[in-house]
């Protein structure tokens, strides 16, 4: 039952056998982990995937050994250079932590102590191995040059949180690497941080990867990253690898149900969605420690017949080099399913003549005041959104993407001389100065649903009080309203009654959804409406979304910083940069290019799913303050392609270089469409 | 640093000003005429006339207000109404000997009960961590003039191992005030073992909890180190806080204790300055004790900064 194929137990670094891991909650065991077995040669990088909950992460710390104080091993092996992690006394425990395996994690602002310099922090890692003082200092410095970090010495004598969260992961795989490890996990290194960070931290692991001869063990939920990182990809469902292989051969050839479900409902290949639904596996992922006697996926399964429930797949090779296996009883009918699912594509109208403006923001800024400094947030937004129309925001965190969004509801009044206009009237700046119309014309999204719901209240009764507040509808007309409401969201007469923590985190965006549209919205916000759900159920969402606006000609300004889920949704996007609009256009004019450098190096920070390679540009540098914009074009310090004696010199305007294509860049369109030829 | 310590100095000085200011409307303006109260109903008007200027409550309060603000930063608080004496040789060697009572019982209290919270929170949920925490909860949710009683009753009385009365005889060697003290000092560490000990508690297990407790863990940290050098520096902030308002607490005296032994501190002086109406003496006490609540949240605050930098390094900006 344990199926290692490619490499050997004995010539791997890291070899989990048959691990079974149960967190005991209220005094019952719940398997966690049924059975997970892979390995991992020297110097090879595997990834494991799979939506929250499936295991992944127990997986990656029981292999360090390190588990909730609930959490134990029941049975299996898990070696590290042959030596068994799981019966290693606490010293030998310690003593292969600080000598054989290593971590990197996902938040490493919080992963560093805050009150210890980064410095100490570094040189703890090797006078553990037995280094003096002077000599762990020195090691420390060239750590930190290894992993790129040119002023070492200033960075030493800094805390962690007066680095930028690129610095502090770099900071943090520098530990890791302190002892040469044998093992190294990374924990979805680069989740949280922005795009060209992230591409920027990528790099030098793929960099380090070269340099050492570790097995690197990789969580993420990006699939992306995974492919673009990783030699081999298992895939995690309820506790068990349930498709493992190569990952390109896995992610271009899916041959495991849930692979291929989790696969389809990422926007892939530039799909848009006037072309095709995203599929979304029905369902929910059992809860841990729930009786799966047979196939784990047997529930959710399109192909699940009564063979699936009667007896445990078994593990079957995939292809003929051996190195690939699923657990699956219907090998040969999972091309079935690979069809593009018959959903509707939904034809929306893109903005044209015909479509007047539901919604124009005419030299909108906000300037926050900090203490006695300025900070402009937005300068000079000039934009209009067609009825019907998605308009895609992207830009790095402190671009201004969400002090815009605010600043169009009125939750942020703008600085005088701007206009918000809704259906051709200017509105007041802020919200309480609008007409209850104006309000209910404009309503939001918020990427967090637990914190943007009441706690205490049913669903019902949150639903009630926004149709009643927005359409002063009462009484039973009300819970009618309610019931439709919940029906076009679809959610069952049942979710209802019921409070929001009873709900999942797709259900709980559901209701959210729910609230913004009872009052017939012109215009929804939505601020990272799925960055905090799983792939599968972020397709049923934006599935959702699409619908709605193709049934009621509502108009989005949808904020995210994932490309792919743009791309998918918008029908144009506008890029930001320090408060600025660096570039907008339409969907495909954005995608296909010549582009604003900046865009350009966004698109091509994006690790692609689908191993397309990019020309990739990268930035230097990190975001400035926008307390302290730099001179001319603002994003003159990291750009590229910035021409020496104009760029710092003066601030290009906002220009249409094309029909519905504007940018700020002194560069001519035309160069530009020179320069990034190869695209 | 430098600014951060001249803004807290700053608004700590504001807090004493509206201190003294919340001092002197209570004592000066709400009686209305001051020799009337002291004297009682019964006194001529002459008598009261002469009283007030005496004092110089009958000049204007506007006057008074300036008198009492000065006196703050004089340490001068006049007289008393009641021995005539200058109240700062009252309310000062009151303090003195509060003072040693509060130390003892803190150089008791803080080390045992800071070990009792990494102790228990060490043991999450198991039986010896539940003892901790209810024994703490139980211990200070009975009032310490009880708990006095009973330390006089069982330790003094009943055992024989302690002194009824805690203020030594001039003369007394250190040893010998430190075993008159020890009894009233165990009822103070008794009433604030539990406060301090789940504060502790709850700060060690937060940091046990943490990111950066985990990565120290990864590195190959043992247990101990883990602890010492990353843990305790940033979870007992909160229990260093709560020291500190404690500290202005017990060295304002700890009325019931100070009863219980006859102990003469500040607490026990300002209880009599009350019954006496000695106003002066009342509100020098009461300042008194403010003082030393703006020092000991002030030096706690200055410790919270030495040990995060956040707090130091980003109000500095």
């Amino acid at each position: 039952m344990s199926p290692h194929v490619e490499t050997s137990v004995a010539a791997a670094a890291l070899s989990v056998d048959n691990l079974e891991v149960a967190y005991t909650v209220r005094g019952i065991d719940r398997a966690v982990l049924r059975g997970v077995s892979f390995s991992i040669a020297p110097g090879e990088a595997y990834g494991l995937v799979g939506e929250s909950g499936c295991g992944k992460s127990t997986t990656a710390y029981a292999s360090m050994r390190y588990l909730p104080r609930n959490g134990k091993i029941l049975s299996g092996r898990v070696l590290v250079d042959g030596d068994d992690v799981t019966n290693m006394t606490g010293s030998q425990l310690q003593r292969f932590r600080a000598s054989e395996a290593s971590m990197v994690y996902q938040d490493p602002a919080q992963a560093m102590n805050p009150s210890i310099k980064v410095g100490r922090q570094l040189i703890e890692s090797f006078t553990l191995l037995g280094r003096s003082k002077a000599d762990a200092t020195n090691d420390a410095l060239q750590a930190l040059r290894r992993v790129r970090i040119a002023d070492c010495e200033r960075v030493m004598d800094r805390y962690p949180f007066q680095l930028s969260g690129g610095m502090q992961q770099r900071v943090v795989i520098a530990m890791a690497l302190a002892c040469d490890p044998k093992l190294l996990v990374l924990d979805e290194p680069t989740t949280g941080l922005d795009a060209t960070v992230e591409a920027e931290v990528l790099d030098l692991v793929r960099v380090l990867r070269e340099e050492t001869n570790a097995a690197v063990l990789m969580i993420a939920h990006n699939l992306g990253i995974v492919r673009s990182l990783c030699d081999r990809v298992g895939v995690m469902y309820a506790g068990q690898i349930v498709e493992e292989g190569p990952c390109r051969e896995v992610f271009d050839d899916p041959q495991h149900p849930y692979t291929v479900g989790l696969l389809r409902s990422l926007p892939r290949r530039g799909v848009r969605k006037t072309e095709q639904a995203l599929a979304t596996i029905p369902g929910m992922l059992p809860l841990i420690g729930t009786d799966l006697p047979t196939c784990v996926f047997v529930d959710r399964c399109p192909l699940a017949d009564d063979l699936c429930r009667t007896v445990v797949p078994p593990v079957v090779p995939v292809g003929i080099t051996g190195n690939r296996y699923t657990r699956c009883h219907h090998l040969d009918r999972i091309s079935d399913i690979i069809e593009a699912p018959t959903d509707v594509p939904i034809g929306i109208l893109a903005k044209s003549e015909d479509n007047p403006d539901v919604l124009e923001l005419s030299h909108v800024s906000k300037t926050f005041r900090q203490r006695s400094t300025e900070v402009p947030a937005l300068v000079e937004v000039d934009l209009q959104l067609g009825e019907g129309e998605t308009l895609g925001i992207v830009g790095e965190s402190g671009s201004g993407k969400s002090t815009l969004a605010k600043t169009m509801l009125g939750i942020e009044s703008a600085d005088m001389g701007g206009v918000v206009s809704l259906d051709g009237h200017a509105v007041a700046a802020k919200t309480a100065g609008r007409s209850a119309d104006d309000k209910r014309a404009m309503q939001m999204v918020f990427q967090n649903p637990d914190s943007a719901l009441n706690r205490a209240w049913s669903v019902r009764r949150i639903l009630l009080r926004s149709v009643t507040k927005l359409t002063g509808i009462k009484g039973d007309e009300a819970n009618d309203r309610v019931e439709k409401l919940a029906a076009q969201l679809r959610l069952t007469p049942r979710h209802l009654d019921l409070k929001p923590r009873q709900l999942s985190g797709g259900l709980k965006q559901r209701v959210a959804i729910a609230r913004a549209f009872a009052g017939d919205p012109r215009i929804v916000v939505c601020d990272e409406p799925t960055s905090a759900l799983d792939v599968s159920v972020q397709a049923a969402i934006l599935n959702l979304l699409a619908d709605l606006q193709a049934e009621q000609h509502t108009s989005y300004v949808f904020i995210s910083h994932d490309m792919g889920v743009v791309r998918y949704l918008a029908d144009r996007i506008a890029v930001m940069y320090l408060g600025r609009i660096q570039e907008i256009g339409l969907t495909d004019d954005i995608f296909n290019g010549p582009n604003h450098p900046y865009t350009e190096a966004l698109l091509s920070a994006v690790p692609s799913l689908d191993g397309e390679i990019t020309t990739r540009i990268r930035l230097d540098g990190e975001i400035p303050s926008p307390a302290n914009p730099p001179s001319g074009c603002v994003f003159h310090p990291r750009c590229p392609r910035a021409i020496v004696g104009v760029c710092e010199v003066s601030e290009p305007p906002l220009v249409e270089v094309a029909i519905g294509h504007s940018m700020r860049c002194h560069i001519s369109i035309d160069e530009l469409r020179v320069l990034q030829q190869g695209h | 640093m430098g600014r951060y310590l001249l803004r807290r100095l700053s608004s700590a000085i504001v807090t004493l000003w509206l201190l003294a200011t919340i001092v002197f409307l209570i004592v000066s303006v709400l009686p209305g005429d001051v020799g009337r109260k002291v004297l009682g109903p019964f006194a001529l008007k002459e008598d009261v006339a002469r009283f007030n200027r005496q004092l110089g409550t009958d000049r204007p309060l506007l006057a008074q207000y300036f008198t009492s603000i000065r006196r703050l930063f004089t340490l001068n608080f006049g007289s008393s109404y009641n021995s005539g004496g200058l109240v700062r040789d009252i309310i000062f060697p009151a303090l003195f000997r509060s003072g040693k009572l509060a130390l003892l019982a803190f150089v008791i209290t803080i080390p045992i009960s800071i070990a009792a919270g990494i102790f228990a929170a060490r043991r999450q949920d198991k039986v010896s961590d539940r003892i901790v925490v209810n024994v703490g909860l139980a211990t200070s949710s009975i009032p310490e003039f009880v708990t006095a009683a009973l330390i006089m009753s069982l330790f003094c009385v009943h055992w024989k191992l302690g002194k009824v009365f805690a203020d030594p005889p001039a003369g007394t060697s250190v040893i010998g005030q430190l075993r008159m003290l020890l009894a009233p000092a165990m009822a103070m560490v008794i009433a604030y073992f539990g406060y301090i000990a789940r504060m502790s508690r709850a700060g060690v297990i937060h940091g046990l909890q943490s990111d950066y407790a985990r990565t120290a863990t990864m590195k190959g940290l043992s247990k101990g180190k883990v602890m010492r050098t990353h843990i305790l520096r940033n979870a007992l902030a909160p229990t260093i806080t709560v020291i500190s308002v404690q500290v202005g607490y017990l060295f304002g005296g700890i009325i019931g204790v100070e009863k219980v032994f006859n102990y003469h501190g500040l607490g026990s002086t300002m209880l009599s300055a009350v019954k006496a109406r000695d106003i002066p003496v009342l509100q020098g006490a009461v300042l008194l004790v403010g003082m030393i609540y703006m020092v000991s949240t002030l030096l706690a605050d200055l410790l919270i900064a030495v040990l995060n930098p956040r707090v130091r390094l980003e109000t500095t900006r």
